[in-house]
């Protein structure tokens, strides 16, 4: 998805561009994710501002895009179980509001009325009406396909080739190809620390897992994406240990998709019954009414990481002609288009919509692991 | 058959040990067809403490499908064919007090135990249809892994309207409920499956007014060896052939059902000839009246399980996927064995000596039991001659290349899903999607309550004719292998932690 919108706003800012992918579109982080293009799990600072940005770019989108991209302004809310985290949500509200979020306190009865299936004795919660959804497969297939740019499935990056001066000369690929350019794009998603290895330089991307759960297709009984309020906290967490908060939506297709875990495990996908049941049993906690029903598959998907939770986008410093655009952990769809906005301006050597120093590919100490940031 | 309530070993050392956490198993066969029951009679007889489990209630399988008790057939043994090598396998079930017969358990997963890495946890739900909300666990040191076939299926514009049938699905029903589909059933497809599905079909009353099969019979001429070296499969095929003459069954070779037509129900089919790639024939087609279409492209290995296990699977002479084992019986993953139609589409004969042969190697390696050579030895020659006729009969039926042919744009490929010809069309050569998943990604197809297990093979086709570059549709993975309830899977007990996670 990252690299479709860079390709998009680079074609669009008058660049000749190629994409390249070693698998098809949408073969990573993109296909396994659920799509979410939240601001309210996200607090005040940068990446907050570069939601933001993004939801107003998605709105434009899914205007010029086919409405097969599933875009859906469907609203998140954010429910406490109990007074500490109501209060805890709502000053985590307050301050989003003062950055400009629309965050809507809502009660206990309220919240009944948004979610009618919500489970009974729920204290409050929080309303953002502009979290929203897209199917995020079509999504990035479509961004890549309307951006015009050359598309080249299939074709593994081997190499990245400098030149004397160790400016960036383009790329060889797995074929023997070499396509020259005098910027390459690393937008490989949670596989980028490799690409970064390539031309010599390191970025600490490390895979997060996580599970989905799919029930059988359903009439709509969850309206929102509904989360608990704890959520907030473990998207935030540096913690390698499996952290599993609910996330519960219901899709236009019918099933609901039911999140989120997070564990460091690297790239195995073996099914892990103990997430499994977590996830229930935060899931039929939050919607009693879903115990009944079956979950018909799950699958794991692995979030890039950086961190300090922020994605790499921009030039890097170390290597003239490459920019970076990834380690957007599980925000890359949301985060897409103001990513490839900032890459686009990176390129053309044009004013950024927002201050992308935070974002900066160097900042990571080399070479021991840089400490964690924890917000809270 | 199954085990009666009261039968002690079940309440001893079955579910309620299980339960509770108590008992380990060496062995847990899954599925209870002809290759599970005959490889969880050979391991209990030599002493394992094993457990037979399948999601029906009844021992048998697919093959061995009896009717429903309430029905009070008298000779249900009439449907089959090698009725006794079942019976006398069932009678020593019954005699085997090493072996807990778990009916009506549907596995829905089976993981390495968390607590002990030589252990596996075989995780399963029960009731009708698994809707029971309480899960059962059983540990064991090794699995047999016997879960049998689906059948294969190509859709056709109509393939979607009420009366259009799986021809396995049509056998099933009449063995099991001693039902038709129809009263005039046009039995369509390819395989072996449609002879004795027509033969049975004709026997229980209904008129079949055309046996369409698309390949020509001749194709088992070029395998000459595998047939002779089978005389039983050749006396089956003549059994058949003859029924069919008696019933006077038209048949069409190297034809296809190419659409079926109807408002509320199918009325009739179109059937045309076909070329060697299995493209129609231009001028060719006719109509044939009908109120059923049973149609059938042959079995797919059902290999949720060994897949999401890790075992090494090959490519099958049919097109399809299997699992791959040694000559023991052992697949790519120690301590799992498995037998019978995972093992690549063999039918129930090779089925009953594999399972055999498993549970004799499952002996020997978990509990160090003796097993005679002579009597590996011999079963080794049997499955050795059978699977020979059996990759025959797979080569000859495999489904051609110009199958997508018939479809129309609007004709739906998944229809859970409701996806269109057209749409896998626009995935794979318009949207980039360069293989079979991202294919799923991009349309829904196979997203949807049956999970692929009917449209993954026409799927996979459509996506490589149209420019996906994958030799072959690979086995998908499939974590689930059976529906789950939420609160079924909030139940199970919590484990203490994440036992592999990295330093931080």
């Amino acid at each position: 998805m990252v690299g479709a919108a860079c390709a998009h706003y680079a074609a669009r800012a008058g660049l000749s561009v190629t994409v390249l992918d070693r698998g098809p579109v949408a073969g990573g982080t993109t296909g396994a994710g659920e799509g979410n293009l939240l601001v309210s799990d996200k607090e005040p600072g940068p990446e907050l501002e570069l939601a933001l940005h993004s939801s107003r770019l998605w709105r434009k989108l899914a205007e010029e895009l086919p409405a097969a991209i599933e875009y859906e302004t469907k609203g998140g809310v954010v429910v406490a179980d109990d007074a500490t985290r109501l209060a805890a949500l709502r000053s985590l509200a307050a301050a989003q509001s003062d950055a400009g979020v629309d965050a809507r306190e809502v009660s206990g009865g309220q919240l009944r009325e948004l979610e009618p299936h919500l489970a009974d004795g729920m204290p409050g919660g929080v309303h953002y009406p502009e979290d929203a959804q897209v199917h995020p497969a079509l999504a990035a297939a479509h961004l890549l396909r309307a951006s015009g740019a050359e598309v080249r499935c299939g074709e593994e990056v081997t190499a990245v080739l400098t030149a004397a001066d160790g400016a960036v000369r383009g790329v060889a690929t797995a074929s023997g190809a070499r396509l020259l350019a005098p910027y390459v794009v690393n937008a490989a998603g949670t596989w980028s620390g490799e690409i970064a290895r390539m031309a010599g330089v390191r970025l600490p991307v490390l895979p997060r897992r996580g599970f989905v759960l799919v029930t059988e297709p359903l009439p709509r009984v969850v309206r929102h994406k509904v989360y608990a309020a704890d959520y907030v906290a473990d998207v935030a967490s540096g913690s390698a240990a499996l952290q599993t908060s609910a996330v519960v939506e219901g899709t236009a297709a019918g099933p609901v998709l039911i999140g989120a875990s997070r564990e460091r495990v690297g790239f195995d996908r073996t099914l892990s019954v103990e997430v499994l049941r977590r996830l229930a049993e935060r899931a039929t906690a939050l919607f009693p009414v879903l115990g009944g029903v079956r979950v018909i598959r799950a699958y794991a998907g692995f979030r890039p990481y950086l961190p300090d939770h922020l994605p790499a986008i921009g030039p890097d410093p170390r290597v003239p002609g490459l920019v970076h655009a990834c380690g957007h952990e599980g925000a890359g769809i949301g985060l897409a288009p103001a990513t490839g906005v900032l890459t686009a301006a990176a390129l053309t050597g044009s004013a950024p919509p927002l201050d992308p120093r935070p974002f900066r590919p160097d900042r990571f100490p080399d070479p021991c692991a840089a400490p964690d940031r924890r917000p809270r | 058959m199954p085990t009666s309530p009261s039968d002690p070993h079940r309440d001893a050392s079955g579910e309620h040990a299980v339960r509770s956490g108590a008992g380990v198993f060496d062995l847990v066969v899954i599925g209870a067809g002809p290759a599970g029951l005959a490889g969880a009679v050979a391991a209990g007889e030599l002493g394992l403490r094993t457990a037979l489990v399948d999601a029906a209630e009844l021992t048998g399988g697919q093959f061995y499908r009896g009717p429903s008790p309430a029905l009070g057939a008298r000779r249900p043994e009439a449907l089959h064919h090698a009725w006794s090598a079942y019976a006398d396998l069932r009678e020593r079930l019954r005699h085997c007090p090493a072996v807990s017969h778990l009916p009506g358990h549907h596995v829905w997963s089976v993981v390495r135990d968390p607590g002990h890495a030589d252990r596996w946890t075989v995780h399963a739900l029960t009731g009708p249809d698994g809707t029971d909300r309480a899960p059962v666990r059983l540990a064991a040191r090794g699995l047999l892994i016997a879960a049998g076939a689906v059948e294969r299926h190509l859709p056709f514009p109509g393939w979607t309207l009420p009366g259009v049938v799986g021809a396995g699905g049509a056998q099933a029903m009449l063995k099991s409920g001693l039902v038709l589909p129809g009263r005039r059933i046009v039995v369509a497809g390819s395989g072996p499956l449609l002879l004795a599905a027509a033969t049975s079909l004709t026997a229980a009353g209904a008129d079949v007014p055309a046996l369409v099969e698309a390949t020509g019979y001749l194709g088992y001429a070029r395998h000459p060896g595998a047939l002779a070296a089978n005389p039983g499969k050749a006396a089956e095929a003549v059994t058949h052939g003859g029924a069919l003459l008696r019933h006077r069954v038209p048949l069409y070779a190297r034809s296809a059902v190419t659409a079926a037509h109807g408002r509320q129900r199918v009325e009739a089919v179109t059937v045309a000839r076909l070329d060697r790639r299995w493209r129609p024939v231009p001028g060719t087609a006719r109509r044939i009246a009908c109120d059923a279409v049973a149609v059938g492209h042959g079995l797919i290995p059902q290999l949720d399980l060994v897949t999401t296990l890790g075992c090494a699977v090959r490519p099958t002479a049919d097109g399809t996927h299997a699992v791959a084992t040694d000559r023991s019986l052992a697949t790519s993953v120690p301590t799992v064995w498995a037998a019978g139609e995972t093992r690549g589409i063999g039918g129930a004969a090779v089925a009953l000596a594999e399972g055999e042969l498993a549970g004799l190697a499952a002996g020997a390696r978990l509990r160090g039991a003796a097993v005679p050579p002579a009597r590996t030895a011999r079963l080794r020659r049997r499955i050795a001659r059978l699977r020979s006729f059996a990759d025959a009969m797979a080569a000859v039926h495999a489904p051609g290349p110009g199958w997508p042919e018939w479809l129309t744009d609007d004709t739906e490929v998944c229809r859970c899903e409701e996806v269109t010809a057209d749409r896998v069309r626009e995935a794979a050569a318009d949207l980039g999607a360069r293989d079979t998943r991202t294919v799923k990604l991009l349309t829904r197809a196979g997203m949807g309550w049956c999970q692929g297990r009917i449209c993954a093979t026409a799927v996979a086709c459509l996506a490589t004719r149209y420019g996906a570059s994958d030799a072959g549709p690979a086995p998908d993975r499939r974590p689930l292998a059976a529906p789950v309830p939420l609160a079924a899977l909030a139940e199970l007990p919590a484990e203490s932690g994440p036992k592999t996670a990295e330093p931080t």
